[in-house]
């Protein structure tokens, strides 16, 4: 019997051939084996032909939304930068959505980023994608060369060594404490719909280290980001990150050293979750395809946290939504800011 | 060139001798233990064997930190030499890299190329000693072979240690390398059988199959203009990790940092997947597009370098394709620039 994910697959690449052979889609974003065990890579078929390598599995870890603007773009006809736009639609593009992902799409068209009309969301519930690292750290010594995904197990092999493991305990972090694994919007569902999931502590992973002593965190973040080598794949590889210039390339003025001082890392990082306040769906692509097994994300998280609790909103879980971040409300939650009566209060 | 021959505590014991004399770094387990500015790297103070395979960071931090000084002015408006640069000091304290794998040794030999006048990097190479093992396994991801390198290469080297059956066998391959001799009691120079048999060990490599020389002999504008490179580009981030990883990218970037007045000139690694690595002052930036930007890190490393150089600038240690967030794979690019007519 073929397992959740093959179906899937068979569905993706029936749905793709589809939309590409009616012309309905000019590319269709999801993703494609790669060359190692344990990994994809992003893929836009172009053609039914190519919908035939679109693949789906527990290890499609990167977030598509991330590529979406841009693919779009390179759909329409070329036009230099004061010529007006093309008369008539322009290409549409289809891409895989799971709830992450789908919140990710919404927060870009809320932010004029992208155009609703130009894309066709295909909705998947998502089952939680595996970390390739906590596989590798259960087998430390071990080269892993093929790994096998039946529903619930992963067949883990190399040249001397097979295991059966546990799905569900190889899951990254932020799949472990997504409650809205579906789509939440779409236009064509593939798979079963999704069940949203309760969990009383979402945020234990954040508290884990909130609890610390000021000094133990201080220990933590500097350990956890030691090893940074400001090759700014989390900022890249997130949907949220569409600056022409990002605050860390702009040299006029400089506002953070290039080197990998200490200082300048931890600003950055620091900088860069808070650029994602509000806006984070917690899909964990940096935290993916960080080349070092920095754990960044829950910097994100640590926000999310915040925003629930002051503005009680979930990025982008209602398309319709304003904004928290860049919406003004009258009983917005001001304690943080420094009035004279309450700076007398604090004694400064 | 003398060779010694150990068994694995006396090799252990010999290695952790040089930590009183020396800094001695291997890579990092983990990472709380990365040091300062080579990340991914750690002091050493025991003896113990590394890992299989290419360790995650690369050796060129060692030749080509990030930052580096490059000289110190002062930046005070009273200072009458003011803003006049002084030219930094080379530093000369003796440092050893311990464990690195023969491909790590040999970029640093390919980096030597074009930075055979750089006085930053000439002088990290006079103080730097390192210390290489063979690899007796390789990992999926491994391709020296195709590079031009080996697994029981020793370019680059100026110790090379080889475990030969329950023996570990060390060959003292520069004059540098003679003072960590002096460092040991009673070294056992190794046997001619046991020479012998890492002689046959090293002949039973493959030989390279000169994919350098194939692609040298094609029109870069035809390997320039293939079409797979759209492809190839589409689902990479444009991020550096592979650039940062890879021990034989060199490229880098200058910047005056000035804290209270006193300014440095520092260099820091930069990268061709960047979009600011090309932008003129004029705003123009002749490789805007990613795609650009994708096919000149891998034009530059199998045909630029080669035509210029001689040999590929990749050691095939296979760190590009280990940690590369989409998966792009250097191989696959280099069967793809093979099949260009």
């Amino acid at each position: 019997m073929p397992t959740i994910n093959e179906t899937i697959t068979q569905e993706i690449r029936a749905k793709a051939k589809e939309l590409l052979e009616s012309k309905e889609v000019a590319a269709f974003l999801g993703f494609c084996q790669g060359s190692l065990p344990m990994t994809t890579r992003p893929f836009v078929a172009r053609s039914p032909e190519e919908a035939d390598k679109l693949v789906w599995n527990s290890f499609c870890v990167l977030n598509p939304a991330n590529y979406l603007p841009e693919l779009l773009k390179s759909l329409e006809p070329p036009r230099g930068p004061r010529d007006p736009a093309p008369e008539g639609p322009l290409p549409k593009a289809a891409l895989l959505a799971t709830g992450c992902w789908s919140r990710n799409i919404a927060i870009q068209i809320k932010e004029n980023q992208l155009d609703r009309d130009r894309v066709v969301i295909v909705g998947i519930a998502s089952r939680g994608m595996v970390d390739q690292r906590k596989i590798r750290a259960r087998f430390p010594d071990q080269e892993i060369l093929k790994v096998e995904e039946q529903d619930h197990k992963l067949k883990v092999s190399g040249q001397n060594f097979e295991e059966e493991i546990n799905r569900w305990d190889m899951v990254r972090g932020n799949c472990l404490t997504c409650l809205h694994p579906d789509p939440v919007m779409l236009d064509v569902r593939i798979g079963a719909a999704g069940q949203e999931r309760k969990n009383d502590t979402p945020f234990q992973q954040v508290d884990e280290i909130k609890n610390k002593s000021t000094d133990e965190r201080w220990q933590w973040f500097q350990d956890e980001f030691a090893s940074c080598i400001r090759c700014y794949a989390c900022r890249n590889a997130c949907p949220l990150c569409y600056c022409d210039t990002c605050f860390v390339d702009d040299s006029k003025p400089q506002w953070v050293g290039k080197s990998i001082d200490p200082v300048d890392t931890g600003l950055f990082h620091i900088l860069r979750a808070y650029h994602c306040a509000g806006r984070c769906t917690d899909c964990g692509a940096c935290e993916s395809v960080c080349p070092m097994d920095i754990n960044m994300r829950i910097l994100t998280k640590k926000l999310s946290m915040d925003v629930l609790a002051l503005y009680g909103s979930e990025a982008g879980m209602d398309p319709e939504a304003p904004l928290p971040l860049s919406t003004y409300k009258t009983d917005d939650p001001q304690d943080f800011i420094l009035s004279e009566s309450g700076a007398a209060k604090e004694g400064i | 060139m003398k060779v010694y021959a150990f068994k694995q505590a006396d090799l252990e014991k010999w290695v952790k001798s040089w930590t009183s004399t020396h800094k001695v770094y291997r890579a990092a387990t983990q990472k709380s233990e990365t040091c300062g500015a080579h990340a991914g790297w750690t002091e050493m103070t025991d003896g113990t064997m590394p890992p299989c395979g290419p360790a995650k960071s690369s050796v060129k931090t060692f030749y080509f930190p990030q930052p580096e000084t490059m000289a110190t002015f002062s930046a005070k408006k009273e200072d009458p030499d003011g803003l006049l640069m002084e030219n930094q000091e080379t530093p000369e304290e003796k440092q050893i890299v311990f464990g690195v794998r023969p491909c790590d040794g040999r970029s640093v030999e390919l980096n030597n190329l074009p930075y055979v006048d750089d006085p930053f990097y000439q002088a990290n190479r006079e103080r730097t000693i390192l210390v290489g093992f063979s690899c007796t396994e390789q990992k999926a991801t491994c391709f020296c072979t195709q590079t031009g390198g080996s697994p029981y290469g020793t370019e680059g080297l100026d110790v090379a240690l080889s475990q030969v059956g329950d023996v570990f066998l060390a060959e003292i391959i520069t004059d540098k390398a003679a003072e960590l001799v002096d460092n040991g009691d009673g070294l056992t120079e190794a046997s001619e059988s046991e020479i012998a048999e890492l002689t046959s060990l090293r002949q039973a490599v493959e030989e390279n199959p000169g994919h350098d020389e194939s692609l040298k002999a094609k029109e870069m504008t035809a390997l320039h203009g293939a079409p797979f490179w759209d492809k190839v580009a589409e689902s990479c981030l444009n991020c550096g990790a592979c650039t940062f990883l890879c021990p034989t990218c060199y490229c880098f970037d200058i910047q005056d940092e000035v804290v209270r007045g006193q300014g440095k000139r520092i260099r820091y690694w930069d990268s061709c997947m960047f979009p600011l690595y090309t932008l003129h002052t004029t705003g123009h930036n002749p490789r805007g597009k990613k795609v650009q930007r994708v096919r000149n890190r891998f034009m530059h490393k199998l045909k630029y370098f080669p035509d210029r150089f001689g040999p590929f600038s990749c050691v095939g240690c296979g760190r590009c394709i280990q940690e590369c967030p989409v998966n792009i794979d250097i191989r696959e690019v280099m069967v793809d620039l093979l099949a260009v007519k």
